[in-house]
């Protein structure tokens, strides 16, 4: 009979991984040290808690106040849906710029992901308050800012979906001495689309949850209506407008699931 | 091998033929690994060449080696009376549009029609938007689509998504797609691999009794031996890195070509 010894169903880890791990653990604790994590005061936080939330609750329900409360979510969504639309054609081209080996040579594409990086390091909420001082207050600051925002997002997830794409529709067309972007615009673009839609629909998601926030610096929405509930104490006010965002929220995202699954279920 | 080998004189030139092809001393090498070496032959215009050989003998990247879409290392190919090495990319993307390829897999653009995808085999020939869709493709290409759709006998699916096609009739628009430019030179890498081998013998007759028709000179790899004595005129065989066989079909038995396979 061969010999039929069992592996140890634990390794014992290489130095190098073992020292890998404990430097994990050090950074996890340096992190938390320089962000003044403190166990004290999160035992200490739920009276307090307790104290807002029977301050905010019930939530504001006047009829006045739910009427002014929805036009502002209305233009909020609005900011978001315009943004990101504007957001996702402009990063078809930029895409094509960034993608390596497609339209433009290595140069060229280094440089556009390296601008497509810049803009993904800025955070929304900065590019809203450039937005501002560029074009003055209120949500065409917004829609810029969630416009460049979903640009940076969508462009280089465009350009990695272009790179992903099987090669053989392209090279069939390279055969017959098609140019380079004949054969984007003939196979890659066409084969990336279904790839293009689902990640066009999460940077709708992401563009409704930013534009949430885009009012606390004055560039239109709803999230003035939450600084000043938080600013004059008028919590019922601020609760209220916490649940709406989060229902829309939740309600853009399951659309967006739904719109997904039936997008690429529609592919074979 | 050596049954094989009993064909390994010197590669059949026909010097007073025209030629399509002609790759002298071709080398290649993927990092360490070389593929094949110092391979050399031609392809008469108007002929059918097969390719054989095992698994991983180059065949594949030999073919993509003669249109440029792969580089080689040492060596040259004159395809269609210019040398492929010093052709800038317009001048190579002019030899291009005189030839197609059909692969073992079709490579059709999945979401786009089967005319759309039919009417990309001008991209060569016509660059730019018309060209994209059949919606915006002149009337002459929408025509000459057809024509060629009727050919592989699939114009009635003309509208139909290429992703919604059999693996035959794929295959058979990847092959319209190919013809319809009128090339002159077509390259088959295992056209009938992916397909169930009744679907197989359909395909490579159509197929070559296409190009005859049309007088196109073909190279095509298959792992069939009977395929590449049947539709062959001539064929060629990869080895060990080497070319070992270049004969005439009709010269050859299955005896012959199972050798490069040991």
């Amino acid at each position: 009979m061969t010999d039929l010894s069992l592996p140890a169903r634990y390794q014992r880890p290489s130095a190098l991984s073992f020292l890998g791990y404990a430097s994990g653990i050090l950074l996890f604790f340096w992190a938390l040290n320089g962000a003044g994590f403190s166990l004290e005061k999160v035992l200490s936080s739920p009276p307090r808690f307790a104290d807002f939330a029977s301050r905010a609750f019930p939530p504001n329900l006047d009829p006045k106040v739910l009427e002014r409360l929805s036009w502002k979510m209305v233009e909020t969504l609005q900011i978001a849906f315009a943004g990101a639309a504007i957001g996702v054609i402009l990063s078809l081209p930029v895409a094509l710029l960034a993608a390596q080996g497609l339209v433009v040579g290595r140069i060229t594409s280094t440089v556009t992901r390296t601008a497509l990086s810049f803009i993904r390091a800025v955070p929304d909420i900065a590019w809203a308050l450039v937005f501002v001082v560029a074009v003055g207050l209120g949500p065409f600051a917004g829609v810029l800012a969630i416009m460049i925002d979903t640009i940076g997002f969508c462009g280089r997830f465009f350009a990695d979906d272009m790179e992903a794409v099987d090669k053989g529709s392209a090279e069939a067309l390279t055969a017959t001495g098609a140019r380079k972007l004949d054969i984007a615009a003939c196979a890659t673009l066409p084969a990336s689309a279904p790839a293009f839609v689902s990640t066009s629909l999460f940077a709708l998601e992401k563009a409704v949850r930013s534009s949430t926030i885009l009012g606390l610096v004055g560039a239109g929405g709803i999230g003035i209506e939450l600084k000043v509930g938080f600013d004059l104490f008028d919590y019922p006010t601020a609760m209220t407008v916490i649940l709406m965002i989060a229902v829309v929220v939740i309600l853009i995202e399951a659309l967006s699931t739904w719109a997904r699954k039936k997008i690429i279920g529609e592919q074979r | 091998m050596d049954q094989a080998g009993a064909h390994t004189s010197a590669p059949t030139f026909h010097a007073l033929q025209d030629h399509d092809v002609t790759a002298s001393g071709l080398t290649k090498s993927f990092g360490q690994n070389e593929i094949f070496k110092d391979v050399s032959f031609r392809l008469v215009r108007g002929e059918a060449v097969a390719l054989v050989g095992g698994n991983g003998t180059g065949k594949s990247t030999l073919l993509r080696c003669l249109l440029g879409l792969i580089p080689f290392d040492a060596g040259s190919v004159q395809l269609l009376d210019h040398d492929i090495a010093s052709a800038n990319r317009a001048g190579l993307r002019t030899l291009r549009a005189q030839t197609g390829l059909v692969a073992q897999k079709h490579n059709l653009v999945p979401r786009l029609s089967v005319l759309t995808n039919v009417i990309h085999g001008f991209l060569g020939q016509h660059s730019g938007p018309r060209y994209w869709s059949q919606s915006f493709a002149p009337a002459q290409a929408r025509l000459a689509a057809m024509e060629a759709l009727d050919k592989v006998g699939l114009a009635h699916l003309a509208s139909r998504r290429a992703d919604r096609l059999s693996g035959g009739q794929s295959q058979r628009v990847a092959i319209a797609r190919a013809l319809v430019a009128r090339p002159r030179l077509l390259i088959a890498d295992e056209p009938c691999a992916s397909l169930d081998p009744s679907a197989g013998e359909e395909i490579m007759a159509m197929f070559f009794d296409l190009v005859r028709s049309e007088g196109v000179t073909v190279v095509f790899t298959s792992h069939h031996i009977d395929h590449a004595l049947t539709y062959g005129d001539r064929v060629l065989g990869l080895a060990e890195g080497r070319l070992k066989l270049d004969a005439t079909a009709a010269s050859l038995a299955a005896s012959d070509l199972r050798g490069l396979y040991d």
